[in-house]
This record gives C-alpha cells, structure tokens and sequence, in this order.
C-alpha cells in the first residue's frame, strides 16, 4: 500500500538535542573507519505510525558497527526524549538483529527490541530467538524503528520484503487469539519457511505494563517472547499489531573475511558442541532451562509464596527434570529439546504434552514454571502449562505475570496454590476486566492498588527466580541494572551457583568487580546476535570467545580483541545509563526493596545485606 | 554410623539406577565419610559431578559429612 521511498536521515527538530549533549561525554564514536563497499546497502527502515508512512535510510556511518542491544540503545538514546512518557508519540521502538545474525554463525538469532519502558520508565532492550531476525539481516536492515502513534483502535500489520514495505490493517485480528492469528498470517503470506512474524496480544493492544512482544519459533508457534519491560505495550500504542518479514530472494550477509569468519564460527561452534551445558543431549538440550529449579532450590534461593521463602516443596515435580519425564510417559519415548531459532546449537526450547499426548505449550522456561509455579505455590506442570500458554495467547511477559499473580496472591485475591483460579485471573488480565487491567500493569501497581508491601520489584520490575538474599551478587545486578531487576542483565548466577567461569560463595558480598564485568560482557553478547546461553561454553572455554570476537571482526572489518569486549560493554552501559540519569533514575533507584533487608529468607535466614556504597560502586569504581 | 538424606539430580540417574532423581533418600555412611567418599560409595564418579550442595551449601570433595545432612548432587547444568 504504502511504497518505499528514500528519506534523508534526518531527526525531528530538537529531538533529543539536549540529550545528545548530556552523553556527549561519555559517548566516543568508534574510531575504526569501515572499507569496502559492502555496507552501503545496509539500512535502517522507519516507519512513522502516524502518517503511515514507510522509509529506507542509509545506515549512518556512526552506527555502522552496532547490532542488537548497542544498535537498540544508541537510538533509543539518540531519539527519545528521555523525560517522555512511555505510551507517547514521543516513544520510539527499535528492533534489530545482532551484528552476527543471518550469518552461519552458531545459535546467533536474537533479536533486539528497544524502547523507553512503561514499566520501568528507564530505557529497555528486551531480546528473544526469533525467526524474522536473520530474515531482517538478509535484507539488509540492521534497524527497524517504529515512531509516532497510530489513531486509537488503528492496528497494522507491516510487511517487509525485498521488495519494499507496507502497512496494511489488521483490524481483523485484533482482539484475537495470537495461536489463531499465526497459522492464518503464514497461510495468507507464504508459510513458516518464508516468512517470520512479530506480533502483540490483546494485552499489548490494551498497553499493559506487563505485554510483551512475540516472535514465532521454527514451527511458526507465537512462543519466543521478549518479554520483559512492557514493550508490547508500546507497540500497542503505535499501533503496530504484526511484522511480517519475508527474505525471499534476499541475498547472503556479506562476510568481508571469510577464512577469519570460518576460523571464529568454528572456535565457537566447538565450544558450544563439547561444553557439558550445551552440547547435544546436554543439559539444555535434554531438560531445557527449567533444569534449574531443583538446584536454585537446593540452593535456597527459589523464591516461593511470593519471596517468602527460598525453597518450594513442590520443587522436584515442576522441574526439567520433570517436564522430561512426564513427556517421556506421556508420549512413551525420550523428547529432546528444539531450537527456538535458525541456526540454534544448543536446542533448549521444551514442549509440554497433555496425558493424551497432544501439545499443550510451548516453551515452559525455567523462569515462566517459576514464575506461574513455585512463586504462586502452584507445583502442578498441567497448570503451569495452561498459565504459560495463556501468556503466550494474550501476550504477556510470564515473570511479571507470575510476579503479579503472587503479589495480588498475597494480597488475598487468591489463594496460593490456587491453579484454578490463576488460570481465571490470566484471563481476566486477557479479557481486560477491571481487575484484569490492574493485573496487567504489573505487580508493583497490583501491589499499590492492594496495599501490598512485600513487592519485589526494582524500578517497577518484578525480580526473576532468584532471591537476592541467598545469592548476593545477582541481587547486586538486580538493583544497578539499566533495565530493572533483571537476571539476563549479568548472569552472575553462572560462578555463584553453577559453578561456571569459576566458582564464588553467593552468600558473600564484595561482588562489584564480578557484578560490573558480566553487566558488560553481556551488553557486548546482547549486542551480537549470539544468545546469551553461548556465555556457559566461551566463559569457560576462551577460545569460544576468541571466536565470537573473530566472527565479528570479520563481518564488520574491524581489529577488535577480547579486551574490545568490555570496552564495547561499557559503552553500551553508558548508553542507558545516561539516558536512564536523563530520565531522572538516581543511585537512590538502585536499591532492592526495604522487607528484603527486615524478613530472613529460609532455609538461610538471610537478609538483604549488601552495602548501597557497593552496590554505587559497580557504576563509580 | 551417619545418615544422610541423599538428592541426585538431572541424568544422575543412569550412573545410580538403585536411586530416584529428584527424591531425598536416606543412604548410611561410616562417621568421617566426606562429599567424595559418598560419591564412591553411591558408584558415581567425580567425573560426572559439578556440584555437591550441603545443607543448601556448595562444598568440596573433602568436606565431611555430618549424621542428618542433606546432600544434593548435581552434573554440570545451566539455563536461565
């Protein structure tokens, strides 16, 4: 419908100006200058809802080496007004594949999507597997930003392909179920082969807090989320429903070394082969991420009953282990796990399977059992099942949605342990009832409406299925995240608890070079495509991350070492945190909630004790 | 004599098919026996085992067990 057409790149008239000049400080543009012609074909495409308009600009030389999270929150940063509301025109919403993404390069089909947060009001990358995103990188784009506002009720669907892209409207789905959009969207724009589809749910349509936003997986299933931070919501408020990106003829990613980027992939696909945790039939692959629940409990730091407590009764039959066995009886043979995305290794995505043998849900992750499980009391997989899937239909993040299920638990609205009447509260949140809006926002305002205390939430985010207490330094990240409590920010849970990249005491304090490291290797990870679970193998084989390393140098040209991992980390951290500081977040916001410093959690009877001077020192060493 | 309550956890199993994965059970050991001498005694090898947790604790191989700890056992696993 709408035609593409060039457009200088250009920002809006004083759109953030000013904070151009408050980062100006900290940022310093890459000093390597690219050679050869191959970039120039490479684009950011934007889309203004408001006039409904479609445009390809040339990638500026500036983000030429920035993928994923760096490139998200570069222009987050360049081009929202930090002070702005969430649910505005003023909001942009970035996404873009990694740096790697749409290469032969191991299990390197992330996508990023970015935004000024309704949940948390800081700046948010959320990423997830994602069919469409190497399908975004054939094509060339290495962005796409959706700006302006639709009118209220106007959703689209916006289609990219070699071709050009175009919105059209999707009034017809709106208010539907995302596990009947999906088949029909395929159907109707050529099959799960050729294209990969984003979309929001009811729940994004409604502009809850607590939306996220769906990609389909290798089945064409509207399963892989970026859940976290709401940002389904600001989709919703564009008015932008689905993304439909076909590759169709679109050529291969341009590699300007190719021996090099051979000789990285295979450092890389090496380590990932033979590291215990995500070879073939490994952990990942056999139990999925929900193997963790018995040994986070073992620990004493599954949170359950809503953070009242660090170990969950039921523990043992929500588990991976569980979920492998009951598949196993269920369908009389041994199911491994699948790839979420293309070119995925390690093959940790799960299904669950009714008594009958037919597919319940897709995919029960350690933190969505958690969430919807332990931490509301439930420890039924067939409950957790239909919970998760509820989440998926009406597009909701499951930690918010569990973290608030337990909250709204804890203030009475239901029982703990409860399935039942979850299942009818996640549809109230789906139907958008009265209550199911206040749900939908997230549980620190569940917490608010209910006169709620115990919320465990940091900068409007509901922790994951961690308790801080027992594991001081991923409480550490909670509290200096950019994003809100956030695990995925700095895995420090691999050395305390896991026993990979070396092996530290969670119990202790003293973690701020620990906690400050991982927060920039994972920005540098979040930004090339790779998914986060590669950090298992390269932490502890070096040469996987020598190889990650060469396959970027490779597709970009550049010269960068393993000692550009952190300096590109550290970047991308000053990034959000000027724009969070911008947006008015002080030291003061780094901070876990006050009953975690007052109510001892069992079975260590361990408060919150970590020093705020530590916690101000991972960001002022 | 000491009695501890035993936990294997993820594809243990296969190294100690007498014990159930996931199920606490009690297993008696002479006083003095440590994290790896319980290891020999249950037939698993070291080579399998990342992690042994005491009482909700990471400990070594050396540690020494004491009459009613819990005792949980784990290969190398990850996830997030």
């Amino acid at each position: 419908m709408f035609g593409t057409r060039g457009r200088p790149f250009l920002q809006p008239p004083g759109r953030a100006t000013l904070f151009a000049e408050i980062i100006g400080a900290h940022y310093h543009p890459p000093t390597l200058e690219l050679t050869g012609g191959g970039q120039r074909m490479h684009k950011l495409l934007r889309v203004d809802m408001s006039k409904r308009t479609v445009a390809y600009e040339d990638l500026p030389k500036r983000y030429s080496q920035m993928g994923g999270r760096w490139l998200t929150s570069r222009i987050v940063a360049d081009e929202v007004p930090p002070t702005c509301h969430p649910l505005g025109p003023e909001n942009v919403v970035v996404i873009a594949p990694g740096i790697v993404t749409g290469t032969p390069a191991p299990t390197s089909s992330r996508i990023s999507v970015g935004a000024k947060s309704p949940l948390t009001g800081t700046i948010k990358e959320s990423n997830s597997g994602a069919a469409l995103s190497p399908k975004l990188a054939r094509l060339g784009i290495r962005a796409v930003i959706i700006e302006g506002q639709a009118k209220p009720g106007e959703f689209s669907l916006l289609r990219i392909s070699k071709d050009g892209a175009s919105l059209s409207p999707a009034a017809q789905w709106t208010g539907k179920s995302l596990y009947e959009a999906f088949p029909a969207l395929f159907d109707a724009h050529g099959g799960v082969q050729r294209v990969g589809i984003m979309a929001i749910g009811t729940a994004g349509e409604m502009r809850m807090a607590s939306a996220g936003v769906a990609f389909n997986d290798l089945s064409g299933r509207p399963s892989r989320y970026a859940g976290r931070g709401g940002l389904g919501a600001v989709l919703g408020s564009k008015g932008l429903k689905f993304m439909v990106v076909d590759d169709t003829d679109a050529p291969k990613r341009e590699i300007r070394n190719k021996d090099l980027f051979a000789s990285g992939r295979a450092k890389l696909a090496h380590a990932l082969a033979t590291h215990a945790i995500t070879k073939p039939k490994g952990a990942l692959n056999t139990y999925g991420t929900a193997v963790l629940i018995n040994i986070i409990n073992e620990a004493g730091a599954l949170p359950s009953h809503n953070f009242r407590e660090g170990r969950f009764a039921g523990a043992a039959k929500i588990a991976g282990e569980a979920i492998f066995e009951g598949n196993k009886s269920r369908l009389g043979k041994e199911l491994y796990n699948h790839p979420c995305s293309p070119g995925c290794t390690i093959q940790c995505s799960n299904t669950w399977h009714r008594p009958d043998g037919s597919e319940h849900t897709s995919c029960i992750e350690y933190e969505s059992d958690w969430a919807l499980g332990a931490n509301c009391g439930i420890d039924d997989l067939d409950v957790i099942a239909e919970l998760n899937q509820l989440c998926n239909d009406y597009g909701l993040d499951t930690i918010e949605t569990g973290g608030t299920l337990a909250v709204a638990m804890e203030a009475g609205v239901a029982k703990f342990g409860d399935g039942q009447r979850a299942i009818e509260l996640l549809h109230e949140i789906g139907r958008g009832t009265p209550l199911g809006r206040i749900l939908g926002a997230g549980a620190v305002v569940t917490g608010r409406v209910f006169g709620v205390e115990r919320v465990p939430a940091v900068k409007g985010q509901n922790m994951p299925a961690y308790d801080p207490r027992a594991i001081k330094g991923i409480g550490m990240t909670y509290a200096i995240s950019t994003m809100g409590a956030d695990h995925t920010s700095g895995y420090t849970i691999a050395p305390e608890i896991l026993g990979v990249s070396g092996k530290t005491d969670p119990l202790e304090a003293g973690k701020t070079d620990l906690v400050r490291n991982f927060q920039y290797a994972t920005a540098f990870l979040d930004s090339t495509g790779h998914c986060l679970f590669t950090a298992f193998a390269i932490l502890d084989i070096p040469e996987g991350l020598e190889g990650m390393v060469e396959e970027c140098n490779a597709i970009l040209g550049t010269h960068w070492t393993t000692a550009d991992v952190a300096r590109i980390g550290e970047e991308v951290i000053a990034i959000e945190r000027a724009f969070n500081k911008a947006a008015g977040f002080t030291e003061a916001h780094d901070r876990l909630p006050g009953f975690m410093a007052r109510e001892k959690l069992p079975p260590h009877d361990v408060v919150w004790d970590v020093p705020d001077e530590e916690l101000d020192k991972v960001h002022r060493p | 004599m000491i009695t501890v309550d035993v936990c294997l956890y993820a594809d243990l199993g296969r190294y100690a098919p007498h014990l159930q994965v996931g199920q606490p059970q009690s297993v008696a050991a002479p006083a003095g026996t440590t994290a790896g001498g319980l290891l020999h005694r249950l037939g698993i090898s070291v080579n399998v085992v990342r992690l042994v947790f005491v009482n909700g604790r990471s400990r070594p191989l050396d540690h020494v067990l004491a009459d009613g700890d819990r005792v949980g056992i784990f290969p190398p696993i990850g996830g997030g």
